[in-house]
């Protein structure tokens, strides 16, 4: 792009500005709301008249802790597994699918594309009768397996993209220096697509996360209850109280290891690696 | 060290187009044999199918006389060089010279390794660059690296696929140099492949010419300028490339655009009457009269020069003239397929830097009729190819080509141990 007058800069600025705010904006009442006392809710001011921090001792002590803090563990627990199985399959998929000719190919790709675009919302009954057939129902296994559904198909996408932007003569020069397939797979390939495999990592991650629909329906007790699922089943300190504050002091707690991950990955996730590796 | 022989090597592709067509060629152990062609003639798929990342089709690879058309790359114990040289960016330029040497799990001792990176590193003078990544290198020294990973491991052959290509004009000529040292001092077999008819015909000890993936010639760069075999070899060896001129034969002369010469024994003249063939004559064997006498038997005429080109150590003249149109298509055709494009049919002549021919001028040239060539055009053979004058510059640049290799073993056996050894 070539050089911008003061008046084009300022109105880049201005645009940016308000994106950044309108992407903001539920994010800081959400903080606000967590720092509101119960009486303070419906004062239909943004800001808290006296910040407290009732609501956030509140989820991690008594009643609260009980439901929010096993919710955590297993948010924790799912997201990783599946994040990690998705993206070690999706490695060796997207590889293949990057390297190889094969028949099906553009079958895998589609399917994977139907897959990722499918409704979630009609997997959910069938996936419900058969879980308590088969005793998956309220398991972290169980919510794993749909997991693998929705992050597998993006892994695959992004990662291939990935995998095809290396030049193929990294990896012929591998073999001609002596190594076997998977010697140049392991030493030259995945160090190479380490960014790729960080992005889908987080991507992953951050669906699995961010699920709903699977949570509170495949799970009913703080065996195998995500944090999503569990802060509908949140309740006020009385009958006649709602939650607010409890759910958006827990909901600002879960962003926390979003927020970090994506931070400490993120000159992972930038970096262009593949510099100086071939003359460009 | 190794003795590779192609026999009858075929590649056809998924349409069944032949990129390389029943090419046979014996490479002696310790010889550099250039591949080159224009581009698209198979010259780099066939240096792939001897390293083993294109699946051969039909015909035989043998390296020291074992069939290895099947063996994996790894398995054939040959090094390559990359046009793009392809380092590794996660690593040092030490651990990427390395990296054939920490395959060999176990088999290569970590001293060794690191001596072995050292000697290379010494070679190629890296040694101050050991501990950097490529991205920060510039354009030779990746070249270097690329050729030191090559090199660390004494592989039974090197290959080169246009290596210096990516590098400008003055670090070519350098580097060139450099690889032909190291090539005589490794005594190393060598296919290295250019498009670059300059880098072949100074680095080779034998040079193989394709065209669509059919050989043309093998052999000594000094019998391809002086014995082509074909309209092709002598248009793609030379620069400038050699004249073609439409000639028709008179009786015992050749009719030229400019003069007419007397026809060679070897065309058979009597045969051929009225016909048109095609006569090559080099543009260095030219010579203005004006600057050098005309020695007996040189064919003198004049001819009105278009435009000049000064080089300082010498003049291009061109002179434009008007081809006959039975050659005229195929002569365009030609220069196309040389990855040429040329608008007109001229002459080009290179004189003496001292001559005072300039812009318009008309200037008495003379050329020595022996050292022309002529073409059929049909076929495009080089019916005045000397046989036993090709096999004596053969057998010439062969016994050359073993005493430089015997004084590269002597001044190396002064050595504790040469780089290329087998431990």
């Amino acid at each position: 792009m070539g050089a911008m007058s003061g008046k084009e800069k300022a109105l880049w600025y201005v645009g940016a500005l308000v994106i950044v705010l309108y992407a903001l904006l539920p994010v800081a009442w959400i903080i606000s709301l967590s720092l509101k006392a119960e009486s303070d809710l419906a004062n239909k001011s943004f800001l808290p008249t006296n910040a407290t921090g009732s609501n956030y001792s509140g989820i991690f002590s008594g009643d609260g802790a009980d439901l929010f803090l096993p919710a955590l563990r297993n948010s924790i627990v799912v997201c990783l597994i599946s994040t990690l199985i998705a993206v070690v399959l999706a490695m060796f998929a997207a590889y293949a699918i990057a390297r190889l000719e094969f028949p099906g190919k553009r079958l895998v790709l589609t399917s994977a594309l139907a897959v990722a675009v499918f409704p979630v919302i009609t997997m959910v009954t069938p996936l419900f009768n058969l879980w308590r057939q088969i005793g998956l129902y309220d398991t972290i296994p169980g919510l794993v397996i749909p997991y693998l559904a929705l992050t597998l198909p993006i892994s695959i996408w992004t990662m291939s993209a990935f995998f095809r932007g290396i030049p193929w003569d990294m990896e012929q020069a591998a073999q001609v220096d002596g190594a076997t397939s998977w010697q140049a797979f392991r030493k030259v390939i995945v160090p190479l697509a380490a960014p790729g495999v960080f992005t889908t990592a987080i991507i992953a991650f951050f669906i699995a996360w961010n699920d709903f629909v699977f949570g509170i329906s495949l799970t009913s007790t703080s065996r195998a209850q995500p944090v999503p699922a569990a802060l509908s089943s949140f309740t006020g300190s009385s009958y006649f109280v709602q939650p607010t504050g409890a759910i958006s002091a827990a909901a600002v707690i879960v962003t926390i290891p979003v927020v970090l991950l994506a931070l400490v990955f993120q000159r992972r996730i930038v970096a262009g690696l593949t510099n100086g590796a071939v003359k460009g | 060290m190794a003795r590779i022989e192609l026999k009858n090597i075929v590649k056809k592709y998924g349409d069944g187009f032949p990129a390389v067509n029943d090419v046979s060629i014996d490479i002696a152990d310790g010889e550099l044999l250039i591949l080159v062609g224009p581009s698209g003639c198979g010259k780099s798929t066939l240096l792939r199918m001897i390293v083993g990342l294109e699946d051969i089709t039909s015909g035989d690879l043998l390296i020291d006389g074992k069939r290895v058309n099947d063996l994996a790359p790894r398995e054939r114990d040959l090094a390559m060089v990359f046009q793009n040289y392809a380092l590794y960016p996660h690593l040092t330029v030490g651990e990427n010279i390395a990296f054939p040497l920490r395959l060999a799990h176990g088999k290569v001792s970590e001293q060794e390794v690191q001596s072995r990176v050292k000697r290379a590193a010494d070679m190629l003078e890296l040694n101050e660059h050991l501990d950097r990544k490529p991205a920060n290198l510039s354009g030779g020294q990746r070249q270097r690296v690329a050729m030191g990973r090559a090199i660390v491991r004494d592989a039974k052959a090197f290959l080169f696929d246009e290596p210096l290509s990516n590098l400008d004009a003055k670090l070519r000529g350098q580097m060139r140099t450099e690889i032909a040292r190291m090539q005589r001092s490794l005594a190393t077999t060598t296919v290295y492949v250019t498009h670059d008819q300059t880098e072949a015909m100074t680095l080779g000890d034998r040079v193989a010419v394709l065209r669509k993936g059919l050989l043309q010639q093998v052999a000594s760069p000094r019998e391809l300028y002086e014995q082509p075999v074909n309209l092709f070899v002598a248009g793609f060896i030379g620069s400038p490339p050699m004249n073609f001129l439409p000639a028709r034969v008179e009786g015992d002369r050749l009719q030229l655009p400019f003069c007419d010469v007397p026809a060679p024994a070897a065309i058979g003249a009597a045969e051929r009457q009225g016909q048109l063939l095609i006569v090559g004559v080099r543009p260095e064997h030219f010579d203005d009269v004006e600057v050098t006498e005309a020695p007996a038997g040189a064919v003198t005429f004049s001819a009105q020069v278009d435009v000049t080109e000064w080089l300082g150590n010498e003049l291009y003249a061109y002179i434009p003239f008007e081809a006959a149109a039975e050659t005229k298509e195929q002569l365009a055709e030609l220069d196309r397929e040389l990855d040429g494009e040329s608008m007109r049919s001229q002459l080009v002549v290179t004189l003496d830097a001292m001559t005072s021919v300039r812009d318009g001028d008309t200037a008495q040239l003379w050329f020595n009729p022996d050292r022309m060539h002529v073409f059929d055009p049909s076929t495009g053979e080089n019916l005045t190819r000397d046989e036993e004058r090709a096999k004596a510059i053969g057998e010439l640049s062969e016994k050359l080509r073993v005493r430089s290799l015997e004084r590269a073993a002597q001044q190396s056996g002064g050595r504790k141990e040469p780089m290329g050894a087998r431990s």
